[in-house]
């Protein structure tokens, strides 16, 4: 294991993989210029270099051994680093998408009940939970916080789909809540679960210990790539992506669940340049003018 | 064409695995034997990327319907054709209408078939290795079941050499009791000196929980040192921010027993990782199985790339010696 200036460890998955944390903790800002960094790495397109996998405070890259050596991208990783030493200059090339959300949902909310004894409340719902711990008045108070303001995919992982995101928000105003004390041996797909800072959307049925708050009434994965959205790729988010929760009432989820059922559904979707100086300057101001691109998709 | 006339237990479709997909959360499949996949598909005359049929303790039974050409490797099993024994890492012709029982491991967990052209199921996402969780590649994403008929790929090597027969000196080790090579790193840090000096100089042994996506093998605690959690690791000291796991990654969860992630591993979590076992040492933790015993031993990233060379020497030497000159 070798510290690099910047205090990062970097250290070798064997041979096959390159390890590489910044911190310990997590921040919005560290895992930004986690995304500058392997965005960088990727458009070097170095031989052999076969998988770039950007995560909350950390990042991997798998090589092919047989094309590369794992040893020769301590140079190039150095050069990300420095070059993206002060994360206010990073500017990331990425999209904000809205997702129709059914927040306290019938499904999230009988499989959560299913489950109490595995949960720190044994009497209240996920959501109701939740908005507890979190100071709100009402379970409808949460949602507005937790639906006006967008999320950003900081890593991938555990299943093909699975988008964990950070919320777009000042430290104070961060959404927090602990996993279940034992995980649940069932999640519906595509339930809405907020665990640590992170919202993520299951992508299919079975475990997890994230809070069930909703339901998305549509895919973030589709192998056979039925919809239009997934034509290039069968899963839906990938790092840097800006996602915005839209609360819906069940007669728009039962709506948009036949557009997707019919493969018409289309997602609002729009690019955008997310500037971390700007957004940090006045973040709710930035965010209002990220969601005012969206609403002219 | 070839029907399943009994599938063993957990057959499964097998190439090289999918490369690109790790960061959406897919890990990359593959033979949990490379070693054994890539003779196999020596001896038949397949190309290295053909598919071969993986099977955990138990092979398939399988009909062939055109005169053909098999090899089996891995696990020393039971091998017969219209039931008369035949050995195992050998090219075997059989006929149409024959049949081909892979029989229970007698040493080895893993046995792999390869029939000439490979086995030609869909490719998705770049690859015919079937992934459990996801449901993803082989024959519908599952494992092969009675009356599957699977179609042949045309994805052929040089011309095989029927009858010829690895040297025993090239097979694998089937030892009950190994030593597994791992690099030392991702958050080694957080542990004693005293737990990493005590992880490689004990025995840990392979629990039942062992499969495709990891193994489990106990021994002593670890310990961690101390620290104040950071935000958004949680309060358990093996907890870390959620982060990437590579392929053959060991987690102490708890500090309580090693977990090392497989070819099906999840791509990420919140343990801490403590080192990485070497691409070949997977291939022989494939053929172990509980409650063998497991000796971790510390190398560099200079040997885990001399032994993968060594490895793929092995598999260059048994396709010249292997094919029709």
């Amino acid at each position: 294991m070798t510290e690099l200036p910047d205090g990062s460890r970097l250290s070798f998955g064997a041979e096959e993989f390159v390890f590489v944390e910044l911190t310990e903790h997590m921040s919005l800002s560290g895992a930004l210029r986690i995304q500058a960094i392997t965005d960088a790495l990727a458009e070097l397109d170095i031989d052999g270099v076969v998988d770039i996998c950007p995560s909350n405070a950390s990042y991997m890259l798998r090589v092919d051994p047989d094309r590369c050596d794992p040893r020769s991208l301590r140079e190039p990783i150095l050069a990300q680093h420095r070059r993206f030493v002060d994360t206010t200059d990073v500017v990331l090339d990425t999209e904000i998408l809205e997702v129709p959300i059914f927040y306290n949902d019938p499904w999230s909310t009988e499989t959560a009940m299913r489950f109490r004894d595995r949960h720190q409340s044994r009497t209240e719902t996920d959501l109701e939970y939740i908005s507890r711990i979190n100071g709100f008045e009402s379970t409808g108070d949460f949602v507005v916080a937790h639906s006006g303001n967008p999320f950003i995919v900081t890593f991938m992982c555990f299943v093909p789909g699975n988008a964990e995101s950070m919320q777009l928000v000042p430290d104070t105003m961060q959404l927090e809540a602990p996993k279940y004390v034992r995980p649940r041996t069932d999640t519906p797909e595509r339930a809405l679960g907020h665990g640590g800072a992170f919202a993520t959307i299951y992508p299919a049925r079975g475990a997890g210990g994230y809070q069930l708050v909703g339901r998305a009434a549509t895919p973030v994965f589709d192998l056979a790539q039925r919809l239009p959205d997934f034509a290039d790729d069968p899963v839906l988010a990938r790092a840097g992506m800006i996602v915005k929760y839209r609360p819906i009432d069940q007669d728009e989820y039962e709506a948009v669940r036949t557009d997707v059922e019919r493969g018409t559904y289309r997602y609002r979707r729009v690019p955008v340049e997310f500037g971390l100086a700007a957004f940090f300057d006045d973040p709710l101001a930035y965010n209002a003018s990220l969601l005012d691109e969206l609403s002219h998709a | 064409m070839l029907d399943v006339v009994d599938p063993g237990v957990q057959t499964l479709v097998q190439d090289l695995g999918r490369r690109g997909y790790f960061a959406i959360g897919l890990p990359p499949s593959g033979p949990m034997d490379y070693l054994s996949h890539h003779v196999a598909n020596a001896l038949v005359g397949n190309d290295p990327a053909a598919a071969t049929l993986e099977s955990v303790f138990v092979g398939p039974t399988l009909h062939f319907r055109r005169d053909t050409v098999v090899a089996v490797t891995g696990a020393t099993v039971d091998l017969r054709i219209d039931g008369v024994s035949m050995p195992c890492w050998t090219t075997l012709p059989v006929r149409a209408g024959q049949v081909l029982t892979v029989g229970p491991a007698l040493e080895g967990s893993r046995s792999y078939v390869a029939v000439r052209g490979g086995i030609g199921t869909p490719l998705v996402m770049g690859s015919r290795s079937t992934y459990l969780p996801s449901a993803i590649g082989g024959v519908d994403g599952r494992e092969l079941r009675v009356d599957d008929v699977l179609p042949c790929a045309n994805q052929f090597g040089p011309s095989p050499r029927l009858g010829y027969v690895v040297d025993g000196a090239l097979r694998p080790s089937m030892n009950t009791r190994q030593e597994i090579r791992i690099v030392l790193g991702l958050c080694s840090y957080r542990f004693t000196d005293v737990s990493i000096e005590k992880m490689l100089s004990s025995d840990f042994s392979v629990g039942v929980e062992a499969n495709r996506v990891g193994y489990r093998l106990s021994g002593p605690p670890l310990e961690f040192i101390d620290r104040q959690a950071p935000f958004g690791a949680g309060a358990d000291p093996s907890n870390v921010v959620d982060l990437g796991y590579p392929v053959g990654s060991i987690q102490v969860p708890g500090g309580q027993e090693l977990i090392c992630l497989l070819r099906d591993g999840v791509t990420g979590g919140g343990y801490a990782t403590i080192g990485t076992v070497i691409g070949v040492d997977i291939d022989a933790l494939a053929q172990m199985k509980a409650p063998d015993t497991v000796r971790l031993v510390a190398v560099d990233v200079d040997e885990a790339v001399a032994a993968r060379r060594a490895r793929d020497r092995t598999v260059s030497e048994i396709y010249r010696s292997a094919m029709l000159s």
